[in-house]
């Protein structure tokens, strides 16, 4: 019996264009930016109205939820008293990840929460941090 | 509000607290058709009870999804189940269970992009659903190896036919697996490690 034949393909000299846009447009769903139009110069730079947060960003709660803070902000400090990653926080939020990206991109601008940037495939990879990962499962 | 306070606050238990001393995340995607044992495999080898995450993303309206024939696009929320490795005081690894409509694979924002690697799981009974995954990562540049989740009623292929099958170079691992059992499970992230390691040699030799 002989399984189906595929046809092996070769790296992309670009990279893959950025993808659609979201359904919940960062614009609209980010309340009360419109007012404050210079935090998200502070945070995301001239190019986006988010801040770059990954799946994996750690996020860490900087301070006590204020008496102006929303539901979900007193959430997210109140879980982020040890570091936890985006991708838990759109968990235990029941909030899509972009939903939760914009979230964050206020209290980062805010100086709420503290972004740890997560560790990326680079052309040539860290290879402490490998074995560093090997020596972690060994033990599982 | 009538809910008792405290005990709704949503979080991690306090036994899945990471330590402070947590400064950097990695994560692992783990792609393969519907039923091939992605979840299974998250959930074998999490630390934490798997969770889940979801995207809400715009899709074209054409297909089978439409309603009524709309031509506006269409909105579908999109969940990945992932899981989480303590692996020392300053390191944690996430492993991310794609979703099964595999044409959202490679609209989630960020879900390739940074990953460390890719880990590829095929079901012999249906090989062809993994070649689009696969041509996508080499495209893309993601390293991956090949698992093959061994179901007892699957054709059982030598792996000299499987890699002619999917086309792979000799370098790219193919091990069979059982993705139920957490050592099994374990065995395929370490093959995906070493292989990861082993690139970083050859390109600092280079």
């Amino acid at each position: 019996m002989t399984p189906p034949q595929r046809r092996r393909r070769q790296p992309l000299p670009q990279p893959p264009p950025p993808p659609p846009p979201l359904l919940n447009d960062p614009k609209e769903g980010a309340e009360g930016e419109g007012k404050n139009p210079e935090r998200l110069y502070i945070i995301t730079g001239a190019d986006g109205e988010r801040a770059p947060v990954d799946l994996v960003t750690l996020v860490v709660a900087r301070a006590e939820p204020p008496s102006s803070a929303t539901p979900e902000q007193t959430a997210v400090l109140r879980m982020c008293a040890a570091p936890l990653s985006v991708a838990e926080i759109s968990a235990y939020l029941g909030l899509p990840f972009s939903v939760v990206t914009v979230l964050l991109t206020e209290m980062l601008a805010a100086e709420l929460v503290q972004a740890r940037a997560p560790i990326v495939r680079q052309q040539l990879p860290d290879r402490s941090l490998l074995e560093a990962v090997m020596h972690g499962l060994q033990r599982l | 509000m009538d809910f008792n306070g405290s005990d709704t606050i949503p979080g991690p238990r306090a036994e899945d607290h990471l330590p402070h001393t947590t400064t950097a995340a990695a994560k692992i995607v783990i792609v393969g058709g519907f039923g091939v044992g992605k979840t299974t495999m998250v959930g074998s080898v999490s630390e934490i009870r798997p969770l889940t995450t979801e995207e809400t993303m715009t899709q074209a309206g054409i297909g089978v999804d439409d309603n009524y024939g709309s031509e506006t696009k269409t909105a579908t929320t999109v969940a990945m189940d992932f899981g989480r490795i303590r692996i020392t005081e300053q390191v944690v690894l996430y492993l991310f269970g794609t979703p099964g409509q595999e044409r959202f694979w490679f609209l989630w924002n960020g879900l390739f992009e940074g990953a460390l690697g890719a880990v590829v799981l095929v079901d012999t009974r249906r090989i062809e659903v993994s070649f689009e995954v696969m041509g996508r990562l080499e495209e893309g540049g993601v390293p991956f190896v090949v698992a093959v989740n061994t179901f007892p009623d699957g054709p059982r292929y030598p792996i000299d036919d499987l890699r002619a099958a999917l086309d792979l170079p000799p370098e790219i691992p193919i091990v069979e697996c059982d993705v139920r059992r957490r050592a099994s499970s374990r065995d395929v992230l370490m093959t995906l490690m070493r292989f990861l390691h082993s690139l970083a040699l050859t390109r600092s030799l280079t």
